[in-house]
């Protein structure tokens, strides 16, 4: 069994869907951050059976999360300080997303336009629903 | 600084600001002959719509203003590879107003993001075509002299045709609105429309046949299956001819109800239903001017009194 430390300040984001934490990890940006994060892949885990889990050690305001609620909202976080769990974070569904998913719509300006970014609104929160602020495709 | 995206931009009260100024237009233009001497209005069409320009055009001259512009992608830098952001900043050094029509949809509000001028959009691709939508409310309250309590059927191509959603849109927000939707099943009206019009209680019934439901429209929206939406000219031509409104059908029809049509028209309505007193669609095309020249003062915030 690998052994993976305790970390003094930042987030343990568990239950991740298996083979996922990868892409958490880019829609987090953690590869611009200058802190300690351990990946931990296909963890046994009851519930899910595998599961991956993330370890960020940073300051707690330093990351915004939402993102992980358009992504997987089963994923839970644990907000550590003093090596201690001190808040399971709820995750709300962010109003915008940016460049997280792109438009498919072929006919989008999106599809040819240089460097626009790919921005997506909160349509409808009930149904998780995101629409593309430029030609309201549905995400 | 106000731009015109989506009919949704302005509200209830300012659209019955902007129709009371198109019909003080109607009544006297000689008011509003020099409102806008001075002004340059830019018209960049990134596709070819001679009747939308023409009315955008026709609309600025009448105000005294003048026009610069092009009528298509190739004519313009974005043949270069030029992005729209790069090139409406540009048209902001050469002109007070730009109306924008691209094939790419949300691609005005992209110009109006890194614009200097007021930006309308004057159609982007099967999105939104705003000021037809305008003009359709300003048709139907003037000439019906209310926009409220009303059973609209719309006809034709629901899925691409951008000025129905258009028109939806704005319609919902008036009291009393049924709406009655006609077309082939391929060319349904897109579910995310229903679903709007589910969640706010909306009445609307999907038929097939355009006959059985005549006697009951205050008004019929009639559109052409346009052929630049579809990537398949199968589909395209076998759809074309599904409906065409000629006077056995009218005579189905109440003797007030309205038929109006964006146009161009192409065999969708006979041309004998010119002739019937409640064939609007040409009175629509003169309103549409009248519209445009309302929202050209408005956003230009100028003032003929």
């Amino acid at each position: 069994m690998l052994n993976v430390g305790k970390i003094e300040e930042g987030f343990v984001l568990d239950h991740i869907k298996a083979g996922k934490s990868m892409d958490i990890y880019e829609h987090l940006q953690l590869g611009k951050l200058d802190c300690t994060v351990a990946i931990i892949k296909n963890a046994r885990s009851n519930k899910m059976g595998k599961k991956d889990i993330l370890k960020v050690e940073c300051d707690i305001n330093q990351l915004d999360l939402d993102v992980l609620a358009f992504i997987d909202h089963n994923i839970t976080v644990n907000v550590i300080k003093d090596g201690e769990i001190v808040d399971k974070k709820d995750l709300v569904l962010p109003k915008m997303i940016k460049n997280v998913i792109r438009c498919k719509n072929p006919r989008c300006i999106t599809s040819i336009e240089q460097e626009l970014p790919h921005i997506f609104f909160l349509a409808d929160e009930e149904k998780e629903l995101y629409r593309c602020k430029y030609c309201e495709e549905k995400g | 600084m106000k731009h015109l995206m989506s009919p949704l931009d302005f509200s209830v009260e300012e659209l019955e600001k902007l129709f009371t100024l198109a019909r003080d237009i109607e009544k006297n233009p000689a008011k509003y002959a020099h409102a806008c001497d001075g002004r340059i209005l830019a018209t960049c069409f990134y596709e070819p719509s001679t009747r939308t320009r023409l009315s955008f055009e026709s609309a600025m001259l009448r105000l005294g203003g003048e026009v610069l512009g092009f009528s298509e992608a190739a004519s313009s830098s974005a043949a270069k590879g030029e992005s729209v952001s790069d090139t409406i900043r540009i048209i902001s050094c050469y002109s007070d107003i730009c109306a924008m029509r691209h094939p790419k949809e949300g691609a005005p509000m992209v110009a109006a993001e890194k614009s200097g001028i007021p930006v309308i959009n004057a159609g982007d691709g099967g999105h939104q075509h705003p000021t037809q939508t305008l003009t359709d409310l300003l048709t139907i309250s003037t000439l019906k002299g209310h926009l409220d309590n009303l059973t609209i059927g719309l006809c034709g191509d629901l899925k691409f045709g951008r000025t129905v959603h258009s028109l939806i849109n704005a319609l919902v927000r008036y009291p009393r609105i049924r709406f009655v939707f006609i077309s082939p099943e391929e060319l349904r009206v897109p579910d995310y429309i229903t679903d709007a019009l589910k969640e706010k209680g909306i009445p609307y019934e999907e038929v097939i046949r355009l006959e059985n439901v005549m006697p009951s429209l205050d008004l019929l929206y009639m559109t052409r299956v346009q052929k630049e939406r579809f990537f398949n000219e199968e589909d395209y031509v076998r759809l074309k001819d599904f409906y065409i409104l000629d006077t056995a059908k009218m005579e189905l029809a109440r003797p007030d109800m309205l038929v109006l049509h964006p146009l161009p028209r192409v065999n969708e309505i006979s041309v004998e239903v010119d002739a019937d007193p409640r064939a609007a669609y040409f009175k629509q095309a003169q309103y549409g001017v009248y519209v445009r020249m309302a929202l050209i003062l408005t956003l230009l915030e100028i003032s003929a009194a």
